[in-house]
């Protein structure tokens, strides 16, 4: 129960956020905000997660705060498939180019965040 | 107001999402299903909204609120990346062509044939 309020909580946090950049962003025709939020989101969940000491000393609601309700809400699946099938209609390689960059980007940030926290994990272990 | 209503669709959307992960046990599926489901209800809000039959306050509570939360890419990044780094070159290749197609599909059927 603890858990499930926790992660309501911390997706509470991350839907805010998310909401709170998309006012920023000037979308100007392209998802960037979608973009944006997702690509930040896989950097900073492979970050969490593949950091040992971080895992060991956050108890489990917080961590499970922070991961699966924080950041997992703040990043968006729907958003990104109901926003390709409305650009494809009014440019098709605009629409191709933002599964293509959402996707390789995301890819790539989440190798970043898991080489980071690698390092930043045995600095904390020495 | 407007944040009120985010995040309280973001509290929900972020439970159910852990919830269905808990039942199905293997999060693999987990993700894939609630980025499938959640896109198609998003496509069905995304209609109604811009015909105009549905509020802001709703689009907002349910659309970017609870569509937002219950749907994940950052999670769908990192499964794919450790399918990646443990060599499941085939797993990762329909994991993420089936994510995508699947809901770009069912989005596009949605919003041609509503």
């Amino acid at each position: 129960m603890k858990l499930y309020v926790a992660i309501g909580i911390g997706g509470m946090i991350g839907a805010s956020g998310r909401y709170g950049i998309s006012l920023l962003v000037d979308t100007n025709g392209f998802p960037f905000s979608t973009l944006i939020v997702n690509l930040i989101g896989c950097f900073m969940l492979a970050y969490l997660l593949n950091h040992s000491f971080m895992k060991q000393k956050l108890s489990a609601a917080v961590f499970g705060a922070l991961t699966t309700g924080l950041i997992g809400s703040f990043t968006t699946f729907s958003a990104l498939a109901v926003e390709y099938v409305q650009l494809w209609d009014a440019n098709p390689i605009a629409a191709l180019s933002y599964i293509v960059i959402t996707f390789i980007g995301g890819l790539a940030f989440s190798y970043l965040g898991y080489q980071f926290a690698d390092k930043a994990g045995k600095q904390v272990s020495r | 107001m407007n944040l009120l209503l985010v995040a309280l669709g973001g509290f929900i959307g972020s439970i159910t999402r852990y919830s269905i992960s808990i039942k199905w046990n293997k999060k693999l599926p987990a993700t894939w299903i609630a980025n499938i489901t959640g896109s198609m209800f998003l496509a069905f809000l995304y209609h109604f909204y811009t015909e105009g039959s549905l509020s802001d306050e709703i689009w907002l509570l349910l659309g970017v609120g609870f569509c937002g939360a219950y749907t994940t890419f950052s999670t769908f990044g990192n499964e794919t990346l450790q399918l990646l780094l443990h060599q499941q070159y085939i797993y990762a290749g329909i994991y993420v062509l089936s994510s995508f197609s699947v809901s770009i599909l069912a989005v596009f059927t949605i919003l041609t044939f509503l």
